[in-house]
């Protein structure tokens, strides 16, 4: 999508890419060598590669959005997805890898937050791939020094009557938000309401979409 | 493991997944996980130790101090067993 990114413009004010003339960084030749070595021992192909990425791509908050749906209608599921986040999804049949994954569930009083201040982890294998924000700095730090401050800045001001939990992803889980069913939804069918979740709602940045 | 933890407050260098901001602060065991392979070993090729993966959580006080912008809320981070010192 040319329009992600409004770095440079031109002098018609059309936003475009800077080309990437640079040399390769010692990390691109690393990852260009391996590859390349691995293809030519035989133990994977170019095809497997590209099938990954395409995968990868293939994931989107929309699979979150059907598992927060599912423990909406269903408590026992719901119970199911708080003990175990990724023993459910994976019941649900999506394809989530290796991913260790934990649900943190929003209440009246309780509202979570999901940051890597280390790197980006994110529950990747679920949501598909992150926002560029969620990478940046100034989320990474913000988010555990004033989160709040954060929240009002993706329009969302929590009142002293609710607690922020930060769940900062600092090893091999990764984490996505239940959040609070919205108010009004009860004459909704699952497929609706999962219509209702917004990635940043199991991110933790936003709330649910009301009807 | 003692339900309070205190982090260690060592600074070793290499790759370690316990952020800076959390070293000699105290807080609770919120859950145990289960064993994972020390990354501080993964991160160079060495074959793993596996270490007791816990859920930490500190109250923003403990970690902001007089900075903090709401006392009360919480910060949960997953620490590593040989990186917590019963309080």
């Amino acid at each position: 999508m040319p329009h992600d990114h409004h770095d440079h413009l031109s002098p018609s004010g059309h936003p475009f890419r800077q080309d990437n003339d640079g040399a390769l960084t010692y990390w691109q030749r690393m990852e260009i060598a391996v590859r390349e070595l691995m293809i030519e021992k035989g133990h994977t192909t170019a095809e497997d590669v590209a099938r990954q990425i395409d995968i990868m791509d293939a994931r989107s908050p929309a699979n979150g959005a059907a598992v927060v749906a599912r423990a909406w209608v269903d408590e026992g599921f719901k119970a199911e997805l708080l003990q175990d986040a990724a023993g459910a999804s994976r019941a649900m049949g999506f394809d989530i890898g290796p991913l260790n994954l934990l649900a943190v569930e929003n209440t009246e009083h309780v509202h979570n937050l999901i940051v890597c201040t280390l790197c980006s982890c994110y529950p990747r294998n679920l949501l598909g791939l992150p926002p560029d924000w969620y990478k940046t700095r100034a989320y990474r730090s913000r988010a555990v020094i004033e989160p709040r401050a954060v929240l009002r800045e993706f329009g969302l001001d929590l009142g002293a009557d609710v607690q922020v939990r930060v769940h900062d992803s600092t090893a091999d889980m990764r984490y996505i938000v239940l959040p609070a069913r919205p108010e009004g939804t009860d004459s909704m069918d699952e497929a609706d309401l999962a219509k209702l979740v917004t990635r940043d709602s199991m991110i933790g940045t936003g709330v649910p979409l009301t009807p | 493991m003692a339900e309070a933890v205190r982090v260690k407050a060592m600074m070793p260098p290499g790759h370690v997944r316990v952020p800076a901001y959390l070293r000699g602060k105290v807080g609770v065991i919120e859950r145990q996980l289960r064993e994972f392979g020390n990354p501080e070993q993964l991160a160079y090729g060495l074959k793993p130790q596996q270490q007791m993966l816990y859920r930490v959580r500190f109250t923003m006080e403990e970690i902001w101090g007089a900075r903090a912008e709401n006392p009360g809320d919480t910060l949960d981070a997953e620490i590593y067993e040989h990186w917590l010192e019963e309080v």
